[in-house]
């Protein structure tokens, strides 16, 4: 008998939860793009907040929160460059609002307005895909497009620990690494499926290994460290773009919060059994180590970040008033794009629609 | 010019648009260098390359994920899949991704694309080869679904269905792939995609079925023609979106409709095409409007599909009853 195979995976760190480097920072991390990383991850955190709180008082629909996973995010949005595509899962506003989502679109789409997907400033990017892992598959789609034009761009995707469990996140992995396409694939490994979590959602030591069947590298990350988010996934992208094939970046973190607003983890994530992972989650949160770093490098000061949570409170208002001022949609909006040339059979509906409609607004005069 | 079959034809057009249209790129299983199953794409890969002729794994849910991704970029995939029964792995990407991405994204992303499948039964293929379960695709806003029954309308439907620029169901009845023989010129023109073809003019009933079952319906016609009778024959071609108005105004001339496919009958199209002349032609029936179709079983192995599929005679049985309605 001789071994045939071998493979390892990696793990990478930079700060630690106390906020120290656990090695030296990689070339990017200037002091400015450190501040700037921990600005964009304090943003999504207050627009993600703000978020839960118009749930609260019955101004959105469900509503899946970002808490806790900003780093992994940002980290991505940070990354990538303009003219590449990210199709992403629900978890992502970080990366979403760097590259030009508005936070009324994100709004929109959670109280239930398709709009919301009609990016005003993201043209290509795919809008959150909500059935589990299937974006995974249309970011090969587009990489296969790029690749076949022989563009330089990168498609990013991302997927949480239970999509690793569908068929599409294996098929997607298995044609990537066939044909070698520029693809990121990052798997937001935030321990919970929902109710379900992570040792009964698979017997792998990892997720990242999941890619080593498919041929193709894959590692883990400290996904609550930004700068090792960053890091890796710029690797991953610039290993992409010059035609050397997709990886697969398992980041970790934890979901602090419930999966979305309809949902209350105390069910199933009683005090009891999880009280001390909480609290030990709520220590290795993202934000809090980075800030802790950059004041301790008298980078970032309390009066900054109190000036800086002011100014994004600012826009975060201005945007929810733009989102609650966007009129409802119509009725014929039901039907007019669906296709390109609406058919007969769809115009007359819509016809017998509008009217009844028409009929019963007069009626309400 | 020389009289080509059904599978021609739809490798006439693919031939054609892939040469008229370099956006359109042809994948699936076994496509390239074996040229398909069937031989639906042969010459495709020696003609346009592996970059767009791509032999993809076996994995059909990925077929149509990664179809989708590349229609977002402008390109115009064209998939096969190997079978209609091997489709259902990708009904996940197709309902909820192909046929809804322009809605949801109001119009921001869409996708031009073809989905081809042989489908139906009869050629006494091994089990899961005779499937035809087009309800199930009709069903789905946002899809078109298109069937030929001939090599000229395989040839103008695979056209237009590639020209459109939202996602189309492209069935083809793998009994009518080598059955008829026609003269298709290669002209690159299209058929409408949103119109059924009438088949035969005739007076006293009107015939409707779809795919390879317009064989058996031409041949009742045929039958009743001997008897004095003229039918009118429609092929439906496209079932979603339905072109009602061609059935209507034949049932306003005839009174009298049978429709026959040979998928199950229960919420099968002919039940929606029932409803719809019943509500649009009412007060111009003198017989009830029946059906003639597969039987509500699963479809069987090789040995009873015979048996399962409408028979010339089981359709001259219904159109007696029907045309016995004084």
């Amino acid at each position: 008998m001789r071994e045939v195979s071998q493979s390892s995976i990696t793990y990478s760190n930079f700060l630690n939860a106390a906020g120290e480097l656990t090695q030296s920072l990689p070339s990017f991390a200037s002091q400015d793009a450190l501040i700037s990383l921990y600005q964009h991850m304090l943003l999504t955190r207050l627009f993600d907040l703000k978020a839960i709180n118009l749930q609260r008082i019955g101004k959105l629909n469900t509503y899946a929160s970002s808490l806790g996973q900003e780093a992994v995010s940002v980290g991505i949005g940070a990354s990538m460059d303009k003219e590449d595509v990210f199709c992403p899962y629900y978890r992502d506003y970080g990366a979403q609002l760097m590259r030009g989502v508005k936070m009324s679109e994100i709004l929109s789409f959670w109280k239930g307005d398709e709009r919301g997907n009609c990016f005003s400033k993201c043209e290509n990017d795919f809008s959150i895909c909500v059935p589990i892992a299937t974006q995974l598959l249309h970011a090969t789609g587009v990489a296969t497009a790029f690749k076949l034009r022989k563009q330089k761009r990168v498609v990013v995707t991302s997927c949480g620990d239970g999509a690793t469990s569908e068929g599409d996140f294996y098929e997607a992995l298995n044609i990537a690494g066939v044909w070698q396409l520029p693809v990121v694939f990052v798997i937001n490994n935030n321990q919970w499926a929902i109710s379900l979590p992570l040792d009964a959602q698979t017997h792998a030591k990892t997720l990242a290994q999941k890619a080593i069947a498919a041929g193709i590298s894959g590692e883990q990350v400290d996904g609550n460290d930004v700068v090792a988010v960053k890091f890796v996934v710029d690797r991953a992208i610039a290993k992409a773009r010059v035609g050397n094939g997709p990886s697969v970046i398992e980041a970790l973190t934890y979901r602090l919060g419930d999966h979305t607003t309809a949902d209350d983890a105390n069910g199933y994530r009683s005090q009891d059994k999880y009280g001390e992972v909480l609290q030990q989650a709520w220590k290795e949160e993202p934000l809090l180590r980075l800030r802790r770093y950059l004041f301790e490098k008298k980078y970032w000061s309390e009066a900054e970040e109190e000036q800086l949570k002011k100014r994004y409170h600012a826009t975060i208002e201005m945007a929810v008033a733009e989102y609650l001022a966007l009129p409802k949609p119509t009725i014929t909006d039901l039907f007019d794009y669906h296709y390109a040339t609406l058919p007969a059979d769809l115009s007359e509906q819509r016809i017998e629609a509008e009217a009844l409609f028409r009929l019963h607004e007069i009626g309400k005069e | 010019m020389t009289e080509i079959t059904l599978i021609d034809a739809i490798n006439q057009a693919l031939h054609y648009e892939m040469h008229a249209d370099k956006d359109v790129i042809v994948l699936g299983e076994d496509i390239g260098i074996n040229g398909g199953v069937f031989r639906a794409t042969r010459g495709l890969f020696e003609k346009f390359g592996a970059e767009r002729v791509l032999d993809t794994p076996l994995a059909e849910s990925m077929i149509a994920g990664l179809s989708i991704g590349m229609a977002t970029q402008g390109l115009k995939p064209v998939a096969e899949f190997q079978f209609m029964g091997f489709s259902y792995p990708a009904l996940d990407q197709i309902i909820n991704h192909a046929a809804r991405l322009r809605n949801r994204t109001r119009g921001r992303l869409h996708c031009p694309l073809v989905f081809r499948m042989p489908y139906g039964a009869g050629i006494h293929a091994p089990e899961h080869h005779s499937e035809s379960t087009e309800a199930i695709f009709s069903h789905i806003p946002g899809l078109r679904v298109v069937v030929p029954s001939s090599p000229a309308r395989a040839y103008g439907l695979l056209l237009a269905a590639i020209r459109d620029p939202d996602p189309v169901i492209f069935l083809e009845p793998t009994r009518l792939y080598r059955l008829n023989r026609q003269k298709v010129p290669d002209t690159g023109v299209a058929l409408p995609l949103d119109q059924s073809f009438l088949l035969r003019e005739g007076n006293d009933l009107t015939l409707i079925s779809w795919g390879a079952m317009l064989r058996e319906t031409l041949l009742a016609a045929d039958a009743l023609l001997q008897k004095g009778l003229s039918a009118e024959v429609i092929d439906v071609a496209t079932l979603k979106p339905l072109d009602c108005d061609t059935l209507v105004f034949s049932l306003e001339k005839t009174g009298r409709c049978v429709i026959i496919h040979e998928a199950a009958r229960f919420c099968g199209v002919g039940a929606e095409i029932a409803a719809q002349l019943s509500e649009k032609a009412f007060f111009s029936l003198k017989a009830p409007i029946q059906r003639v179709t597969g039987y509500d079983v699963t479809v069987p192995y090789a040995q009873l599909e015979k048996q399962y599929l409408p028979s010339v005679e089981r359709i001259i049985n219904v159109v007696d009853q029907t045309l016995g309605f004084a």
